[in-house]
């Protein structure tokens, strides 16, 4: 209660300030991350956090602050400065806070048996992972293999009244896995996440990253083509995240969404179901309330080839005549609300990966892509990434190839969706996602 | 000092190599911050931010054992110190006492930023808007950012080493959005270095106006061609090639895991005798400049390629002990929330011989990239992406349409193997590099460069 506390006190402070209305989100955590490196360990930290960061509202213009210094006097300053920056605003007339708060029920986002894990044992945790990597044949080095963690809470107080706070427990581990050697070398990623370390299989997580390594060995590039492309889990996931955030009411209001204007429209093959749900008990992102106090909720997105609508927070809300959808986020303490996703869920399909594999006949199945971030325009959606996969031929898996990119624009790709896996899995790239493979009828891969 | 006194500091490294350990070093950090923007036409999310806190960590051998807490408070500081020794498994060992304060190159910050007041900053932002706007109807967007930061760091180090620094940053960026009938393209730019308000008092709209030609040129723009060219990039912006296909690989501790094609090729001749290379911190007021960097150690420029032969790698402190060799002056941290690891400050080719025009009159049919929208690279591989921002189509030695969605894909080897020319006319430019989760701001740069042939990825079947 020390956190909501110190959350009420920055309100005080930020009315006493001048302040027509106020909130302030506290955060306080605890992470520990092990990095191992040819079996050793090569870093080992224990850290604690904490921080505030206060809105302080003059009518219709809003102002921000953040800091460290959870004291009287420090969330005071706070105050002041978040009072003050609201001056250098211009108006708007959505501008302001949530009209109703509230939160979800959200169980489970807290382990209890995270406090079973001591370091020691964590550490052994990073160890098996690091292990399994290099076991798998082929493989000639473990570029390095990461445990972390963190434990932490989150208190939002607002003017209005609202106060509350939970608490949360998250811990990942990653591996990165070279095969092959010189000019041939390959590299492969596995990854894990869990609640607790418990829920993390060391064991896959190593074998992922060789095998992933491992399958792209003697990689060489393709002949330029158009042909049917398998996203696998990963690459899937990444390009939703890119679809998510155009989803997003701020992009859509502001102009730069490529589904402005397009709600109720067909814009995917009906085998793709798309939502934002930030009330899953697996999602990293779940919470029982958003950025700024609002319920979270689960919001369809695009469902029978539809769209059906945007992620709102209360000024998109309000500027939309609609309700919000409790996807203000939050980076952390250092940045005022905004519309974001929370956690993104692909439904899955009834094929395994083999099935996508023999469906695409001839094609392209895509473990690994690169330069999304300057690859997708997010206002056109067209986009051409590097990639690397293996050749699928007479609908079995081939040979390996790189240095080649594939390119669309989003919506002819998710119109292009001509089947959905079954393997449903979290995946931390594209922002927080839960994704099967996917399989594109047809996609521009450019080789030599 | 003024954010941590020597005597707490010997204190903090005395208790964190109560069970041993080669080296223990307190990194000691105030920031305060500063950001507004402009969008559809108007001001918002002012916002300030301060924050202190400290880092310890302890290297014993090969494992580095460390700690970081928000504030600086005593108790805070010999608690983290504390619970950092525990993880090391040796005798107490007793710091060196602390020598006097080194500080490094000095980069002259003529008017600071926090005593600009921030209505002139938003007015600034408004003068974007309308510059943006005026080039033309068809601008249909802008979004202008300012951004200042200033940083004070304090190392102290168990061998004795004192360091302090005093680190402001300005950036100014505009992103603007052009539309006609169905399609829409984006522009953008940036002005921004190691310096004060003094760097946007010549004509800082020029911003904008860069930012909305590019984007109007490219609703001209033609589907980007596919396969192999040859390829022209521009200057400034463009080093971002070299900063991925190079640079990254060059970092020692990607070197000193195997984990980068460069490795054990020191002395090579990997590029033309015509190229040569530089990492340097020091340059006055560039972006990715500082005095000292986040061990303590000056800033420097490191040769990196001379006459097109490997000459050094870029060092932190660790990996500059294994290797035997001195730190160059790389050890950067993104805050007192992480650890310190080898990256790029500003990193360029040094000025050739050529003109642009004439680099361009070269090629017969090839793509001329003028600005990227960023890059990636594997540095195991050295495997790159860059997704071409403007760029246009080079038909009989002449610059003709622009054209769209261009990716550049290569490995850092053989484009640097391809290299074939280079222009006079070095321009450094403001990026943030991506590491290990740590984001810090770098320069990249360079005069316009052509190469023999790289991969373009298109759109045009």
């Amino acid at each position: 209660m020390r956190l909501e506390d110190a959350a009420r006190r920055a309100v005080e402070a930020a009315q006493a300030a001048g302040a027509s209305d106020s909130e302030a989100w506290a955060e306080e955590s605890t992470s520990r991350r092990v990095r191992v490196y040819a079996g050793e360990v090569e870093s080992l930290s224990d850290a604690g956090g904490r921080g505030i960061g206060v809105r302080a509202f003059a009518g219709t213009r809003s102002g921000y602050a953040y800091g460290t210094e959870l004291t009287d006097d420090g969330v005071a300053e706070l105050a002041r400065a978040a009072r003050e920056a609201a001056e250098v605003a211009d108006e708007d007339e959505y501008e302001g806070l949530p009209d109703t708060s509230g939160s979800s029920d959200v169980p489970g986002l807290a382990s209890a048996g995270f406090a079973d894990w001591s370091t020691e044992r964590v550490v052994e945790l990073a160890l098996a992972v690091d292990r399994a990597a290099r076991s798998v044949p082929d493989v000639t080095q473990v570029e390095n293999s990461v445990y972390s963690d963190a434990q932490g809470s989150v208190a939002l107080a607002n003017s209005r009244g609202f106060a509350a706070s939970y608490g949360a427990t998250q811990a990942w581990a990653y591996s990165s896995a070279f095969a092959g050697e010189g000019a041939d070398l390959m590299t492969g990623m596995g990854v894990g996440m869990g609640r607790d370390p418990g829920e993390l299989d060391a064991e896959a997580i190593g074998t992922e990253a060789g095998e992933r390594a491992r399958m792209l060995v003697g990689a060489r590039q393709p002949d330029s083509r158009r042909c049917p492309v398998v996203l696998d889990a990963f690459v899937a996931a990444s390009f939703m995240g890119f679809v998510g955030a155009m989803l997003s009411a701020d992009a859509v209001q502001r102009g730069r969404s490529l589904f402005a204007g397009r709600e109720g429209d067909e814009v995917a093959d009906p085998v793709l179901r798309l939502a934002d749900d930030g009330t899953d008990p697996e999602g990293p992102s779940s919470a029982p309330f958003d950025g700024e106090g609002t319920p979270t909720g689960r919001t369809g997105l695009i469902e029978g080839g539809r769209l059906l609508g945007f992620l709102y927070d209360s000024r998109t809300a309000r500027r939309a005549g609609r309700a919000t959808t409790g996807n203000a986020s939050r980076g952390s303490y250092r940045t005022p609300p905004g519309v974001g996703t929370t956690n993104l869920v692909v439904a899955g399909g009834d094929l395994e990966l083999e099935g996508l594999v023999a469906q695409a006949g001839d094609g392209l199945y895509v473990t690994e892509v690169a330069g999304l971030h300057s690859g997708v325009n997010p206002v056109s959606g067209t986009f051409s990434v590097g990639a690397a996969g293996i050749l699928i031929e007479n609908g079995r898996l081939g040979r390996p190839v790189r240095e080649l990119t594939i390119a669309s624009d989003l919506v002819s790709m998710l119109k292009s969706v001509s089947a959905v896996g079954s393997e449903v899995r979290w995946v931390p790239f594209g922002g927080s996602v839960k994704a099967p493979p996917v399989l594109v009828s047809e996609m521009a891969v450019s080789g030599s | 000092m003024t954010l941590v006194d020597p005597e707490l500091a010997a204190r903090v490294l005395e208790r964190a190599l109560a069970r041993g350990g080669d080296m223990a070093e307190l990194y000691a950090e105030s920031r305060r911050g500063f950001g507004v923007s402009l969008d559809d036409g108007r001001v918002e999310r002012p916002q300030g931010g301060r924050e202190r806190g400290a880092c310890v960590r302890v290297v014993q051998g090969d494992s580095t054992y460390y700690g970081h807490v928000d504030g600086l408070a005593e108790e805070d500081l010999l608690r983290v110190a504390g619970s950092v020794s525990e993880g090391v498994r040796g005798d107490a060992r007793r710091p060196a006492a602390l020598a006097a304060i080194a500080t490094g190159a000095r980069h002259e910050v003529a008017v600071p930023p926090e005593e600009v007041a921030a209505a002139r900053k938003a007015d600034l932002l408004r003068a974007c808007d309308e510059r943006a706007r005026a080039a033309g109807p068809e601008v249909a967007q802008a979004r202008i950012g300012y951004a200042e930061s200033h940083r004070q760091v304090e190392i102290f180090g168990s061998d004795g080493r004192v360091a302090a620094d005093d680190r402001t940053r300005i950036r100014l960026s505009a992103q603007v959005v052009a539309r006609r009938d169905g399609r829409v393209e984006t522009g953008t730019d940036t002005r921004g270095g190691h310096a004060g308000w003094e760097l946007l008092e010549d004509d800082p709209e020029q911003v904008a106006d860069e930012a909305a030609r590019r984007a109007l040129t490219l609703l001209d723009a033609v589907d980007a061609p596919t396969g192999r060219l040859p390829v022209v990039v521009g200057n400034g912006f463009g080093g971002v090639l070299l900063h991925e296909a190079v640079g990254h690989g060059l970092e020692a501790d990607a070197v000193q895991k195997q984990a980068s094609v460069y490795a054990g090729r020191l002395g090579e001749q990997l590029a033309p005798s015509f190229v040569t290379a530089y990492d340097d911190g020091s340059r006055p007021n560039a972006w990715g400049s500082e005095g000292v960097d986040d061990e303590g150690t000056p800033t420097r420029r490191t040769t990196v390629i001379e006459d097109g032969r490997l000459t050094s790698y870029l060092y932190d402190l660790l990996s500059s002990r294994k290797d035997g060799v001195e730190s160059t002056g790389n050890g950067r941290r993104e805050s007192f929330r992480h650890l310190p690891v080898p990256r790029m400050t500003n990193t360029f080719f040094a000025p050739g011989e050529a003109t642009p025009e004439e680099l361009i009159a070269g090629v017969e049919r090839g793509l001329y990239a003028v600005s990227f929208g960023g890059g990636q690279v594997e540095p195991a591989t050295g495997d790159f992406v860059f997704g071409v921002s403007e760029g246009y189509l080079i038909e009989n030695g002449r610059v003709t349409a622009p054209v769209r969605g261009a990716t550049l894909v290569g490995n850092g080897i053989e484009a640097l193997r391809a290299l074939d020319g280079i222009a006079g006319d070095l321009e450094i430019a403001t990026g943030y590099c991506g590491k290990g989760g740590q984001t810090v701001p770098a320069g990249v740069g360079q005069p316009h460069v052509r190469i023999r042939e790289l991969t373009v990825g298109g759109t045009a079947s």
